[in-house]
């Protein structure tokens, strides 16, 4: 019975897909969708109505913590910011947004929808960047943020467990009062939970200091689709190789097996050293040189080294001038790339006589153009804007579409040029502005072979996504790369799967699916299909 | 030609080494100053004064040298570098003993006395030499005493533009124009050289120390001197009694409805 449903609603789904892909056929059996013509709504899942609303209300302690427009708790507008994704280009038409207060309100709200049937899209911080946070059509929005206490710190251990719905600047500042870090930073930090993370395996700015969540995430609590509260925090063991290690499917699963209600994560000790310096540079292959350099200079306190292109730089700069920030001049010689260290050390004496030496080999050498070197807090702050504000600033000048490519680190810059030279030939995009498309900009992680494409476009249509798509994929299925480095699949990139796995791979994938939501309510219409 | 009087300006900047400003400050174990085992930095309103005498010399061309001066222990050693990386030309440092707290470092009169000594003593070595202008952070961060600069001003007899916003020298006249900013407005005024000029949060964004700059700087030679070396005593002459936090705040509760908040309300006595 419980099959049927879910069968049904895949096919539903998979009926959309149109055009097969059209190359390396035996490896990308998936085939193609544009994301501007999502799956249709499938009838297996239950129409809201407001005697729902009565019954979910009664599960909830709180008045507020039920929004809907099904019992005029709410206008359309009052759920707009549930219903949009961060890059405003998914709008979903969800009529209900569920904020539990307890673990046992995420069960009862879960049991419910599971027993009537009801799509469920599990909601952080939305800002997530593959449209998987909001729904496609009118799935129960179930947002976290009202599960938000720190649970507990242990400061030998610096074991720390903490709701999902727990914001990670929040929690990253209350660790710092102990000394401590969180092991994951990202741009999003001001907005994303700990819970979205998890469920997207986020990588960020400081992976290659402190690995991936699979590494640091000890424990999970997680409420499956028919309520059953799973309690995986376990003591917070480093070891234990007692059966499957069941937590890590639900890292990176992306809301579709299970909602993440509490976390148990391994923090470091806090760096009481940092330094950040930015350079400007010459080319790629000077990028590549500097990264050698940097990591036989710098050794075990490098914490970060992204890199940006003269695109994104600009861009950046333009977006702070226009925010009416003071123009504060940052280099003499201005580059075609650039790139950012951080050290994180425990001794300033010691990292400032590395990170020496690691400077006057770059000028030696000429390496690099120019570059600073950040001379207090502010100044460190102010430097790292330069990256972090790359997103932002793309979204501002108009309508991104967002790509996260995982490439040996050779061929990483060559993607953005390929980009560029597609985009030109079909007259989108014009060297000196004017096309649909006004920015192509490349930046990201090169310590962990990850890239970042951002082109930002008038606005998102088909026309332009089909130039794009699947075109970026197949170049980088040609480089063996991964089509989605950190971001994850969500709605935007499920369709294209196949180009970074094998069947094998994703019929096993379809098996995990099946066996935690035979109903296929959580999350529908994304990740596997 | 020999360049005339006013062509040569010498620009004194005195930098102090405080605690990094993005630093949550810490009342110190014994209750009489913070907790100084933190990140250190320049005085921001010290690196404005910085910035401002090197934008003032690619501006108008009529300062000859920019002197960066520090009064404090070793360590104040790295401010005098960040100062030479941002582009002063040479530095001074007067080394006093480790202060176990901002509390304890020299009294801002004795300061004053010792940034006198040292203009002093560049009248001594000749006219083009001798230091025409100071430009000076108006308060330091840490002890927030905001008084140096004028006490300064006051010793040596020369004129004093305070919490300036915007400086012009005029480099034919020597005439100096200070924008000033004042409660609700500002202030513009005029004098001749020399005078003491302090900076205020708008003056100028101060510049990151290139790396080819950090480079040089680490060459330069910071001369170092002992206050006995200038005849000057900074002996305390005030003792800290206690520092204390402000009172904590109560936080606040969330409520569910207005229902409730009036009744919270009604309860607090204030509706
Ligand atoms: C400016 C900016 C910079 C970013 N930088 C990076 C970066 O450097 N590296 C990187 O990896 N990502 C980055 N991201 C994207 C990143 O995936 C998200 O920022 C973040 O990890 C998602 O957290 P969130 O709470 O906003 O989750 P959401 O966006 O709300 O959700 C993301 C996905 O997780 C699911 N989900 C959320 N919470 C739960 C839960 N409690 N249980 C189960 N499922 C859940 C949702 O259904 C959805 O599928 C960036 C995003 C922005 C806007």
């Amino acid at each position: 019975m419980q099959r049927t449903s879910l069968a049904l609603a895949r096919r539903a789904i998979r009926s959309t897909r149109t055009t097969p892909a059209p190359i390396l056929s035996t490896r990308h059996s998936t085939q193609i969708r544009f994301a501007s013509a999502l799956p249709p709504r499938s009838s297996a899942f239950a129409q809201l109505t407001e005697s729902n609303i009565t019954d979910l209300r009664a599960l909830l302690s709180a008045p507020t913590s039920l929004m809907s427009t099904l019992d005029g708790s709410a206008s359309e507008d009052d759920l707009r910011p549930f219903n949009d994704d961060w890059m405003n280009k998914y709008h979903g038409k969800g009529q209900v947004v569920v904020k539990p207060k307890t673990v046992e309100e995420v069960s009862k709200v879960m049991k419910y929808c599971w027993d009537k049937g009801i799509a469920v899209v599990p909601q952080g911080g939305n800002t997530g960047l593959v449209g998987g946070s909001t729904p496609i059509h009118d799935e129960l929005i179930l947002n976290l943020s009202n599960l938000n206490s720190i649970r507990s710190f242990d400061t030998v251990s610096g074991t720390l467990t903490v709701d999902a719905g727990a914001i990670l600047e929040t929690v990253d500042n209350e660790l710092a009062s102990h000394g401590h870090i969180f092991p994951l930073d990202l741009g999003a930090k001001g907005s994303c939970q700990i819970g979205g993370n998890v469920a997207t395996n986020a990588g960020g700015l400081r992976l290659l200091r402190y690995g991936s969540l699979h590494g640091s995430v000890l424990g999970l609590e997680v409420v499956l689709p028919d309520g059953t509260i799973w309690d995986g925090l376990g003591g917070g063991l480093r070891k234990d190789n007692t059966g499957f290690d069941m937590k890590q499917l639900f890292i990176g699963s992306e809301g579709t097996i299970g909602i993440i209600t509490g976390i148990t994560i391994l923090t470091p000790k806090r760096p009481s050293a940092m330094n950040v310096a930015v350079f400007s540079l010459p080319s790629y292959e000077a990028v590549q040189k500097v990264y050698t350099e940097t990591k036989s200079h710098l050794g075990e306190i490098l914490s970060a080294f992204e890199f940006f292109d003269k695109q994104a730089y600009d861009l950046v700069r333009r977006h702070q001038k226009e925010g009416g920030e003071a123009d504060r001049k940052v280099f003499e010689t201005e580059g075609e790339f650039y790139v950012l260290v951080e050290t994180g050390g425990s001794k300033q004496e010691h990292d400032e006589e590395k990170l020496q030496g690691l400077l006057e080999n770059l000028m030696e050498n000429d390496l690099i153009l120019d570059g600073v070197l950040a001379q207090d807090t502010t100044q460190y702050h102010s430097l790292w804007k330069l990256r972090e504000l790359i997103p932002e600033s793309a979204g501002k000048s108009g309508s991104v579409y967002k790509y996260d490519l995982s490439v040996p680190v050779p061929k990483m810059y060559s993607l953005v040029e390929k980009m560029r030279a597609r985009l030109s030939e079909s007259g989108l995009f014009k060297e000196e502005g004017g096309g649909r498309i006004r920015e192509i900009v490349g930046y990201g992680h090169i310590g962990d072979g990850n890239l970042h494409i951002n082109i930002c476009a008038d606005k998102y249509d088909a026309e332009i996504e089909k130039v794009i798509e699947p075109y970026v994929y197949e170049i980088v299925a040609a480089e063996r790369g991964s089509i989605s480095a950190e971001h994850g699949l969500g709605v935007m990139k499920a369709p294209y799967i196949g180009y970074s796995k094998d069947q094998t791979s994703i019929d096993l994938m379809r098996r995990v699916k099946q066996m935690f939501d035979p109903k296929g309510i959580l999350n529908p219409y994304k990740f596997i299909l | 030609m020999i360049p005339s009087r006013v062509n040569l300006i010498n620009v004194l900047v005195p930098v102090k080494r405080a605690i990094d400003y993005a630093v949550k400050i810490r009342i110190a174990k014994d209750g009489k100053g913070v907790d100084t085992t933190v990140k250190h930095s320049m005085n921001p309103f010290d690196e404005i004064a910085v910035e401002e005498a090197i934008r003032l010399k690619e501006r108008t061309k009529a300062v000859t040298s920019i002197i960066a001066l520090s009064i404090g222990p070793a360590k104040s050693v790295e401010t005098l570098r960040t100062a030479l990386a941002m582009g002063a030309d040479s530095a001074v440092h007067i080394v006093t003993p480790e202060a176990p707290s901002p509390s304890s470092n020299p009294e801002p009169v004795n300061v004053a006395a010792a940034i006198k000594a040292v203009i002093d003593r560049s009248k001594a070595a000749g006219a083009d030499k001798a230091i025409d202008l100071v430009i000076m952070g108006k308060q330091a961060i840490d002890d927030d005493s905001g008084s140096t600069g004028g006490m300064l001003a006051g010793m040596l007899g020369w004129g004093q533009g305070t919490f300036a916003s915007k400086l012009d020298v005029d480099k034919a006249s020597g005439k100096v124009e200070v924008t000033r900013e004042i409660d609700g407005g500002l202030s513009r005024i005029e004098s001749k050289l020399p005078i003491v000029v302090t900076t205020d949060l708008r003056l100028s964004e101060p510049r990151y120390a290139s790396l080819p700059n950090i480079m040089k700087a680490k060459k330069k030679k910071i001369e170092s001197l002992k206050p006995e070396d200038l005849g000057i005593d900074l002996s305390p002459r005030m003792s800290v009694l206690s520092v204390s936090e402000p009172p904590k705040r109560v936080g606040g509760g969330k409520v569910e409805n207005v229902d409730e908040l009036v009744q919270k309300l009604k309860e607090g006595g204030i509706v």
